[in-house]
């Protein structure tokens, strides 16, 4: 009885609610399903595209790790897909929890666990689906929100409880994953977006741009209310968006380490996208934040559960020739767009390098970082187009990642982790560096 | 006689006196305008300067390259160029208000036709700004995309596109400006068709071993690029 009273208040809010927000994003559909399903607690977000071939034993690990993990709380799955072709969405809405019950826990769950899957488009959009996400997360009042990969096949049901408690628990805002990787896996995120976050905010978030992470409805409020999702490219690296939101927002931001994750579609994250996505969205944010950012000495770790980082070593085919070739190629091509966005010092040194044979080549922390800082300068001037100046960085990005992959051939995990710490302390000490260039003293 | 003489004199003295008093006043109105124009001009020329330092024009001609051209034929700078170009169109229109004020025969037509043709040469001029601008963003896209796809032969690829835009960019100013029109535009079609059928026949008949291999070697490439494609992904 107390159930359907809160049901039918909750659902008289979502019709208020659902006139004033997102019309335009919902379908009416979809809207129907909300207000059927009423209030929850806690929500997960799934957004697909084609992933009938992983995306079963991933809402079997959801739905074990709700049941496990928050059996009283009342939860929902939704799927924000793109149009899949092969029967995503029906394997997320069919997965019938009874079988999870049975198999796992033998036992009756407290409450109802909703799927709705809704097609937001055509063509994958991973702003869209997160808009999606935050705007049912908003009509469904869940206090937490975890958003799940759909290419994670080794998820855990622990993955839910790590992700979710700090936020429940906690008060926490925003729940960032760490891994244990290779240590050659995620060089852009090591190399640059985790360094040059810590240099900017002062925090030591190890993915900033992260597939799997949960956040409170405070921060996806705010976070759905502040973007200017009509902007062009606004939807594009929405994850680190989320992550700058929160720590320009002054909102608690806290890690979990998750285990191994294994990436099922590795070509899914090419380095022009990549940087796109990443440093492209680091770099505009540096724009509306200067006055955070510029004030910020140091850096502080922040609230982790469990470990902060681990690095495997399993061998892994790395084609280092290409590398060097292609920074080589584009230090020659590209010197005039060069000549935009680099100082002569810089530009000079590079072309020094790159006339280096592959034993001899080496990549400085130091130059790598002034490089970096020159590239932010030249997008924040707007010298030239700014997606080009993002587009010009791939090529010297592939110098460093050489270098970085020959310093640490044969390191372990623990000297990998050093030389991570290393590079961070170097992007820290130059940061006067990028301030001088940035108010034009330089 | 004398008197005749004196008579005809005086009167053809008073004649010209009486040209004279009907020219003054036209004269000084002449000189009026032009320095009533001459201010305007330049007053017009300061805010042409102050918006185009604004809108950071002179950026603009970087990225379009008209800096780095003008820069090499000893021009000042593009926003400077600009303002200098609306104050002398200003103040020469002012000047040619003032001559038709003169009433000179003949001269009116050629005035009217020089405030007509006024603005196509702007429109020119527009157009040829932006299709510098719109050669050296895809010329410098295309260079982008070519190095970081790992393409051969990236800067041909490139000022082939900056070629190609400028040439329809001029081509479309001769049209606005109706130089030559029929001859710029037969000009165009032939060259763009002799380009193409050129290409065709190069790559279809004379270079068709060249094209075996070329196809045969990038697909045998493209096989062994796969193969040897990194298990690592950037993020």
């Amino acid at each position: 009885m107390l159930d359907e009273v809160s049901t039918q208040k909750g659902v008289a809010a979502l019709r208020t609610d659902v006139k004033i927000s997102e019309e335009g994003l919902l379908t009416d559909d979809f809207v129907r399903q909300l207000i059927n399903v009423g209030e929850v607690d806690i929500l997960v977000g799934l957004p697909t595209y084609n992933n009938a071939k992983t995306v079963g034993p991933v809402v079997a690990a959801i739905q074990s790790g709700i049941l496990q993990w928050f059996p009283r709380d009342r939860a929902a799955i939704i799927n924000a897909d793109a149009g899949s072709r092969d029967g995503t969405p029906e394997m997320v809405v069919g997965a019938s929890i009874d079988d999870v019950r049975r198999r796992d826990f033998n036992r009756l769950a407290l409450r109802t666990l909703h799927s709705i899957s809704m097609q937001y488009g055509s063509t994958v959009a991973r702003g869209t689906a997160l808009r999606t996400v935050l705007a049912a997360g908003e009509l469904l009042q869940a206090k937490a929100t975890a958003i799940i990969s759909p290419d994670s096949t080794n998820i855990k049901a622990d993955w839910l409880r790590d992700l979710l408690k700090p936020i429940c628990t906690d008060n926490f805002d925003l729940v960032l994953p760490t891994y244990a990787r290779h240590k050659f896996e995620g060089i852009l995120v090591t190399n640059l977006l985790y360094p040059m976050t810590r240099a900017l905010y002062g925090l030591r978030i190890r993915e900033p741009y992260a597939s799997e992470f949960a956040f409170s409805s405070r921060l996806g409020s705010q976070f759905l209310a502040q973007n200017q999702w009509n902007d062009d490219g606004a939807g594009e690296g929405s994850e680190v968006r989320l992550t700058l939101a929160a720590i320009t927002g002054g909102l608690r931001i806290g890690q979990s380490f998750l285990g191994a994750k294994n990436h099922t579609d590795r070509h899914a994250a090419d380095l022009v996208p990549a940087l796109r996505q990443t440093v492209g969205v680091l770099f505009w944010s540096m724009d509306s934040n200067f006055s955070l950012w510029s004030s910020k000495t140091g850096s502080q770790p922040i609230p982790t559960t469990g470990a902060e980082q681990e690095f495997t070593h399993d061998p892994r085919r790395v084609n280092r020739k290409r590398l060097h070739e292609m920074f080589r190629s584009g230090v020659a091509e590209l010197a005039s767009v060069f000549q935009s966005i680099l100082s002569p010092a810089t530009l000079g040194e590079l072309q020094q390098i790159a006339g280096l044979a592959e034993e001899d080549f080496y990549y400085s922390a130091e130059l790598w970082v002034r490089t970096v800082y020159e590239f932010a300068v030249a997008h924040h001037k707007a010298v030239i187009s700014r997606d080009h100046i993002v587009q010009a960085l791939a090529p010297l990005f592939r110098g460093r990642a050489f270098t970085f992959l020959m310093e640490n051939r044969n390191s372990s995990a623990d000297e990998v982790e050093a030389n991570v710490e290393s590079l961070c302390l170097e992007f820290e000490r130059l940061k006067p560096y990028l301030l001088e260039m940035w108010s034009g003293k330089k | 006689m004398r008197e005749m003489i004196v008579s005809e004199l005086t009167q053809a003295v008073q004649e010209l006196a009486r040209g004279f008093a009907r020219f003054l006043p036209r004269l000084i109105v002449l000189v009026i305008i032009a320095f009533a124009g001459w201010v305007i001009a330049y007053l017009l020329k300061i805010l042409a300067r102050s918006i185009l330092r604004l809108i950071r024009f002179d950026r603009l001609s970087d990225n379009a390259g008209a800096s780095q051209l003008l820069a090499k034929a000893a021009l000042p700078p593009s926003s400077e160029l600009v303002s200098l170009f609306v104050f002398w169109v200003a103040w020469l229109g002012f000047i040619l208000l003032g001559i038709s004020v003169l009433g000179i025969f003949g001269l009116q037509e050629h005035i009217a036709r020089f405030f007509l043709f006024l603005p196509r040469l702007f429109a020119a001029l527009l157009i040829m700004f932006l299709g510098l601008l719109a050669a050296s963003f895809f010329s410098r896209a295309a260079l982008l995309a070519a190095v970081n796809g790992n393409l051969p032969s990236p800067r041909l690829l490139s000022n082939s596109i900056r070629g190609i835009i400028i040439v329809f960019a001029l081509s479309m100013v001769f049209e606005e400006l109706g130089i030559a029109q029929e001859t710029v535009l037969v000009a165009f079609g032939i060259a763009f068709g002799a380009i193409m059928l050129g290409l065709a026949i190069a790559f279809g008949t004379g270079g068709k071993e060249l094209a075996q291999h070329f196809l045969e070697s990038r697909l045998r490439h493209r096989h062994e690029e796969e193969k040897n494609e990194d298990e690592l992904s950037p993020l």
